[in-house]
């Protein structure tokens, strides 16, 4: 459902389109910076887990996206065709030219709404890379049949999580209904459409596509222990044109402050 | 056991014959405990050395580098789990193991009380620190009791991967620039002495050529079966040449190869300091011990949400309201 | 210690035509979970195709050897009672 805001998605998305050159490279990268910030945000949680058999299942995830990632980041490089590689993609980029949805930069919180983020966007990627996979481009049909897999065990591992956590303690069940109001906000960006998309043609996936098998998966998910995606008391938008929260510049100060120390080294 | 001398005479046989002690077989209780120490002070280590390794997961300067961090700091957590389950045939449980290190009445590898400043100090990790572990941990794939030998070979197989992605890491920065190649120095000139300190004090008395009483014990029952000199001799005879491979120079100025000895002469790691740390004086002790205990804290909820779930799911399976 | 994760032993079947091999243990809080946790730690080299997880109080075992004699019919878990030994708090070296 659209939020009555009147600064809708598309309008803004169409704004920016008219500097996009390369309409595969831009689609690429918002692919690969979903995954990339996600990752990011996911190895925070390394040492801190809950329990130990988490750290191991977190950093699995982590490493899943990170891959993802760099096939994405490595592919928009080479069809852009101006000798950026994956790590200059990744560290010689500033906040406004990244492309993911402001739902994987924003801060992990407490374990709840770490999983509500989960639960959230793992769906959405099961949903993407499912049809990806049948793609016009053979690279990105091909990491996306890769991906499928391993989102089909993302989205599997938060639904196990938002079922104990919803229906635990009184205290879980708490932290797990503020976990969704928190993550709310972020999760109609996750299926704005633009002109990019139809520009792409059979190349893309419209994500506007993906809303209702998302929400038949969710839905189902959260019913099962009493649970609702709350309605959203605000929308925020703005990541596929660069338009991100502070928290972002945080993330890639971190991120990139080494590599960017030591211009033009090798690791 | 109960000091039935059939009972001991049957464990010591399995031990003479080079066999495996299994969970349920009669052992001296000495044996046991022994055991249960070690064991859960190898754990407590894997899974304290994900934090100054984890320290630079974020901050990795190439998306390579960063994958293969992550995968080794997870392969860490696995190896933790491995030993916290060897060490739980033994009769004791990880909870209370945990309990353990978290109020300091065990420890861990005292070289991860030293903090992780630069890129290069987690090439020096992998190739220095798990250099050391691997020198440590392949006798240890022949230990006398079953579950941790086991337990060690698992553990073997993945560490050789570690150590040649940390020396690999420290290649790339000694034929890197200028600042790469400090980098990399400093790095070894801060790791070399703590990593001899790993395979813990000269454990003859007095210098001399009689073994420590519990070093005699260890070996007796198959559980040690290196001194801990002749495994410092060993790293060191391994690693300098591979020093020389990387364009490094030793931070010892008397380390030269002894022709009649067929081995590295070296300078011994400050033995005070290595006590010093490891009863608690080191730079990150406690730092390490606090992140650990807050984040075993933070996630009672969750666990205890996870234990609820699972009672309610079987007091509605058993049928009852 | 409260929320304690009962302890689960895992096996692993790492090819067709092999049996499952005891592998080691984990902890989780149910079976939906043990599996799940065996499959993170135990085939992250994607070494696994099945896996089975058991509750370790649900295994019986034998007596090590035919001994009977030595044999306490009632210890007759898998391993010994983490209850059985109880360390006082200020023994050494523990």
């Amino acid at each position: 459902m659209r939020s009555g805001n009147a600064n809708s998605g598309t309008r803004w998305a169409d704004a920016e389109l008219t500097a996009r050159a390369q309409p595969l490279v831009e689609y690429t990268l918002r692919l690969a910076d979903d995954a990339l910030v996600l990752s990011q945000r996911l190895g925070e949680w390394i040492t801190r887990a809950p329990e130990l058999e988490e750290d191991v299942a977190l950093a699995n995830i982590a490493l899943d996206l990170l891959g993802q990632a760099r096939a994405l980041l490595t592919y928009a490089g080479q069809t852009e065709g101006a000798g950026r590689d994956e790590d200059a993609l990744a560290y010689l980029r500033d906040d406004r030219e990244f492309r993911n949805v402001l739902l994987v930069e924003q801060p992990n919180g407490d374990f709840a709404v770490t999983m509500a983020r989960q639960l959230v966007f793992a769906a959405y990627q099961y949903e993407l890379y499912d049809r990806l996979r049948a793609s016009a481009d053979q690279t990105l049909a091909a990491v996306a049949a890769k991906a499928v897999k391993e989102v089909a065990y993302h989205r599997e591992h938060a639904a196990l999580w938002v079922c104990r956590l919803g229906d635990g303690t009184d205290e879980s069940r708490r932290r797990m209904v503020a976990g969704l109001d928190a993550v709310r906000p972020f999760v109609d960006e996750l299926f704005d459409t633009d002109d990019l998309i139809s520009q792409l043609g059979a190349v893309a996936v419209d994500p506007a596509d993906l809303r209702e098998p998302w929400a038949a998966y969710v839905d189902a998910v959260l019913t099962d222990v009493g649970l609702e995606l709350p309605d959203p008391d605000h929308t925020a938008r703005g990541g596929r044109l660069g338009l991100h929260g502070e928290a972002l510049g945080y993330l890639l100060a971190e991120m990139q402050h080494l590599h960017r120390s030591h211009p033009g080294a090798s690791w | 056991m109960d000091g039935s001398d059939e009972q001991e005479a049957a464990f010591y046989a399995i031990i003479d014959a080079d066999g495996r002690i299994e969970p349920r077989d009669d052992m001296p209780e000495a044996y046991r405990r022994s055991l249960v120490r070690q064991i859960a002070q190898h754990a407590h280590s894997e899974i304290i050395g994900m934090q100054p390794e984890g320290n630079w997961i974020s901050r990795a300067p190439s998306l390579r580098r960063k994958a293969i961090l992550l995968a080794k700091v997870q392969d860490e957590a696995g190896h933790g789990l491995y030993l916290y389950a060897a060490a739980e045939t033994l009769g004791v449980s990880r909870d209370e193991l945990l309990d353990k290190l978290h109020t300091r009445r065990q420890k861990y590898s005292s070289i991860f009380n030293y903090p992780t400043l630069t890129w290069a100090d987690v090439g020096a990790i992998g190739w220095l620190v798990d250099g050391a572990a691997i020198t440590n941990q392949i006798p240890l794939t022949r230990c006398s009791y079953g579950p941790y030998a086991r337990a060690m070979v698992r553990i073997c197989k993945e560490e050789s991967f570690h150590q040649r992605q940390g020396f690999e890491a420290l290649l790339a920065l000694t034929r890197g620039t200028p600042e790469q190649k400090a980098m990399a120095q400093d790095a070894l000139n801060r790791w070399w002495y703590p990593s001899l300190a790993m395979f813990g004090p000269p454990d003859t008395e007095g210098g001399g050529a009689k073994r420590s009483t519990h070093t005699e014990q260890s070996m007796r029952w198959g559980i040690k079966r290196f001194s801990n000199d002749e495994l410092r001799q060993r790293f060191v005879d391994m690693t300098v040449p591979q020093a020389d491979v990387l364009g490094l120079r030793m931070p010892d100025p008397d380390l030269r190869w002894n022709d009649e000895r067929g081995h590295y002469d070296f300078t011994p790691p400050d033995w005070d300091e290595l006590f010093a740390v490891i009863n608690g004086d080191g730079p990150c002790n406690a730092q390490r011990i606090e992140h650990r205990v807050s984040a075993h804290h933070e996630g009672q909820w969750v666990r205890d949400a996870a234990s609820a779930y699972a009672a309610k799911r079987q007091r509605h399976l058993e049928g009852v309201a | 210690m409260s929320g304690m994760w009962p302890l689960w032993e895992v096996f692993i079947r790492a090819r067709r035509g092999m049996s499952h091999i005891h592998v080691g243990s984990l902890h989780a809080p149910d079976a939906e979970m043990a599996l799940r946790h065996a499959r993170d730690v135990y085939t992250r080299r994607g070494e696994g195709v099945s896996i089975w997880v058991v509750p370790s109080s649900q295994i019986t075992a034998s007596s090590p050897d035919e001994k009977d004699a030595f044999f306490d019919p009632a210890a007759d878990k898998i391993y010994r009672h983490p209850t059985f030994y109880d360390v006082p708090a200020d023994a050494p070296h523990l």
